[in-house]
């Protein structure tokens, strides 16, 4: 019978976290505040980048969210009892990013003051409006599997309420990659596996997002945590890379074979400056081909060092997480138009020209603010009620999992 | 949170005969200027002046077309028509600018031939802008114009993401001393509204008849649906072209020489 | 511990109690609204105080979604009327509290959204000077 307890919340470090947390979250809102009186010509983004920093920060938020919850989900929905005491810290991780997510999306609307205009009025043709039921509807869902997780008389509702909530994030990740799979006037979007390739995506980075708050919270709460468990979820995220590196390829291959699309595969793939260096490197090789090298081999017997192997390899497929969203949604809006195939244009509104974005401090400020609402959730959600289990030690474990675990 | 409110009846009710003098002016065709006259609005038989309280009606699709053999490099009538009928102030910040209508030159590779023309919203009868717009703030009206409601639109940006014709803009700053009939504001996203104020009083989009009076007469104005209309006519005569025709959003605006 | 409770709930009670205080003293006088300049087209003044912004959340779809601009309830004849003329004759946008909109939205503290987008203000700009009630 696994055993949870809030965490102490008063030791210094604690108290530094918050501080820190909360001075980058005023930053966001004061950026936010900002953007919003001035106007976007402040910021980098322009009516050729429409979507910028924000942007990328709020999609790699959200889509994380889908996929911390997978954790729970391996532990009541398909039964795998080792998961099972994760299932909490779970909910809370995905409940914290979706909602981190959100309010960088929000607040960095042209009328954020429109925002019951934009909760009230809907146009069901759209894919973005489904999104804003599917998010707001994710938070109840998560909400309610937790209580069913946390209620001792309610556990055994748990399994349908995991369903739900599995079934749910993968229409909302659908959801979330159709918003670019369905727009048809850009080359670099429209395509029936963006979809599959932000479910993978989910995956990959939820599970990192989770692995790093599982090591933090329970390094800073002085909870024995095993390496049984830190390795078997390191392995998993190794599957999910390599997934989404599978998804990765298609994408770019099945393009390449078009004529029609070579024009803006050569842009990111090779002389796209920025786009192209981040593809390569960040997003191939440090958030891909090296996690995979580093999660998918025979653990070190050395303890600490393979949970630092694994703590490495999340970070860097946070990181090449980033430049994937990057490369996609500005990429993706940095290649011109093509308005008249095979012929050459120039206009007074950059037609024909790759559009040039940098990422202005308010766009990145708002973005970090919405990762610390993010992680401000999470502290005083472990502090507030029992999300983390007392322990996590090798021994705690039932040797049944430990059978299941060597498969 | 509507309230339904029995409107009593005005102490001064508003005198309709002045609207009718503008009807019967317009169906006669009358000269603008000496020897410059309404350019393609058609017959006196055809045009309904459509009345203040009526609403815009399907069975008109209103829609332009531009002979790309007459509009001229250098010149751009259009655009300076339409950022003066609207408001559009430039900023000095052209990758946050508005701009509406834009010349676009074009040039072949494989002949060195080259073409210049305006492009503008194309209010496609199928328009991706108002699929994806969350609240429906981006919609047609049912005489096929395209526009955005201002008062719903929360700024997204989804709509110009949409556009294959790039035809949208967002306003990045604050505005003042906005045209009254053509309100526009921070925050919001707007495009080519094909002049609907000017329409719906019967008269020409200002970039067609800046074209026609200060330019190479290149633009041409009217109802696709109706057969006698000298667009109409022209479309059904000649070979005209949509942009992006492959995309199937039958966009109202047509290229003549593309 | 309960020290602090009933201090919150001290303050919030004499908080409360100075709110409603400045209400009933009335610190901020009642707005001297100037008339329109022209004859009252759309309904009477008591109905339009109250009514005003059902009107307009009603009218701006007709003219928006349907094309209707019929004259008497456009929004371009309300400030055409309403103008309120500055020093110079010329009209006041909204920024001046002198506006017409401004004057009783100031007193009652609501938000008006629309300038954002419309003019507020005639554009013919040069105003005669304004009635009296």
């Amino acid at each position: 019978m696994t055993v949870y307890s809030e965490i102490d919340g008063t030791s210094t470090k604690f108290r530094a976290l918050a501080i820190v947390l909360g001075g980058v979250l005023v930053a966001g809102l004061v950026a936010a505040t900002y953007m919003e009186h001035f106007g976007h010509y402040v910021t980098g983004m322009s009516n050729h980048i429409v979507w910028g920093a924000p942007h990328v920060f709020a999609i790699f938020l959200i889509v994380a969210a889908s996929g911390a919850l997978n954790v729970a989900s391996i532990g009541t929905v398909f039964g795998k009892t080792m998961y099972k005491p994760l299932g909490r810290l779970s909910g809370l991780l995905a409940l914290a990013l979706l909602i981190g997510g959100l309010a960088v999306l929000v607040l960095d609307l042209g009328r954020p003051d429109r925002l019951i205009v934009a909760m009230t009025t809907y146009n069901f043709k759209s894919i973005f409006a489904w999104n804003i039921y599917l998010y707001v509807g994710f938070i109840a869902v998560v909400v309610v599997y937790l209580w069913m997780q946390m209620e001792r008389r309610m556990n055994r509702y748990a399994r349908v309420a995991g369903m739900v909530a599995l079934l749910w994030r993968l229409i909302l990740t659908t959801g979330t990659g159709s918003i670019f799979g369905f727009l048809v006037a850009r080359e670099a979007y429209d395509s029936a596996i963006m979809a599959p390739l932000f479910i993978a995506m989910s995956f990959s980075f939820g599970l990192a997002a989770y692995i790093l708050v599982l090591l933090a919270a329970c390094r800073g709460s002085e909870r024995e945590l095993g390496d049984v468990i830190v390795q078997r979820l390191g392995r998993l995220l190794g599957v999910f890379v390599a997934v989404v590196l599978y998804f990765t390829v298609v994408q770019h291959l099945t393009n390449l074979y078009a004529a029609e699309h070579i024009g803006v595969e050569r842009f990111i793939l090779l002389d796209g400056g920025i786009y192209t260096a981040l593809f390569w490197i960040v997003q191939v090789a440090a958030g891909g081909l090296l996690p995979i090298a580093l999660l998918l081999r025979s653990p070190p017997s050395d303890r600490s060092t393979s949970s630092r192997r694994v703590a490495l390899a999340c970070a860097l497929v946070i990181v090449g997480g980033f430049a994937q969203i990057y490369v996609i949604v500005i990429g993706g809006q940095a290649w011109p138009l093509n308005l008249f195939p095979g012929m050459e244009v120039r206009s007074t509104f950059n037609d024909g020209v790759v559009a040039s974005y940098t990422p202005s401090l308010p766009e990145i400020a708002l973005g970090l603010g919405g990762v610390a609402l993010t992680g401000l959730i999470v502290l005083f959600g472990l502090k507030i009620l029992r999300f983390l289990p007392a322990t996590l030690a090798n021994s705690s474990l039932d040797p049944k999992m430990l059978h299941e675990s060597s498969h | 949170m509507s309230v339904k409110t029995n409107i009593p009846p005005a102490t001064k009710t508003f005198d309709p005969a002045r609207r009718s003098f503008l009807g019967s002016a317009v169906a006669a065709g009358i000269a603008l200027a000496p020897g410059v006259f309404l350019y393609g609005i058609g017959t006196a038989k055809q045009v309904q002046a459509r009345s203040l309280d009526e609403a815009a009606s399907s069975s008109v699709r209103w829609g332009m077309l531009i002979d790309v053999n007459r509009c001229d490099s250098g010149c751009d009538e259009c655009v300076t028509a339409c950022n003066t009928e609207n408001g559009l102030q430039g900023h000095g910040r052209p990758e946050t600018d508005a701009q509406w209508i834009r010349k676009i030159e074009l040039r072949d590779p494989a002949s060195g031939r080259q073409n210049s023309l305006p492009v503008m919203c194309m209010h496609c009868e199928d328009a991706p802008c108002v699929d994806v717009c969350p609240t429906g703030a981006s919609f047609k009206r049912p005489d096929g114009i395209v526009l955005v409601d201002k008062h719903t639109c929360i700024g997204c940006r989804y709509c110009i993401s949409a556009c294959p014709y790039k035809a949208r803009s967002f306003v990045h700053e604050a505005l003042h001393d906005q045209k009254t009939h053509a309100p526009r504001g921070k925050g919001t996203v707007e495009s080519c509204t094909m002049c609907v104020h000017r329409i719906d009083d019967d008269r020409q989009p200002a970039c067609v008849e800046a074209c026609n009076s200060k330019g190479g007469g290149a633009m041409l104005f009217g109802d696709l649906n109706d057969p006698d209309s000298e667009i109409s006519k022209r479309v059904a005569t000649y070979a005209t072209q949509q942009i992006r025709a492959d995309l199937g959003l039958n966009p109202g605006v047509r290229y003549r020489g593309l | 511990m309960s020290v602090s409770r009933y201090a919150f709930a001290a303050s919030a009670v004499v908080l409360a109690g100075l709110a409603g205080l400045t209400a009933a003293t009335g610190d901020v006088p009642y707005p001297d609204i100037p008339k329109g300049q022209g004859e009252a087209c759309v309904a009477d003044t008591e109905f339009m105080r109250r009514n005003h912004m059902s009107l307009l959340m009603h009218q701006r779809d007709e003219t928006m979604r349907k094309g209707i601009r019929s004259k008497q309830h456009s929004l371009k004849e309300c400030i055409d009327c309403h103008a309120v003329p500055g020093s110079d004759s010329i009209a006041i946008t909204i920024e001046d509290p002198k506006h017409f909109c401004r004057l009783c939205h100031d007193y009652a503290a609501v938000k008006i959204d629309c300038f954002d987008c419309h003019a507020s203000r005639p554009e013919r700009k040069v105003v005669a000077e304004a009635r009296t009630k």
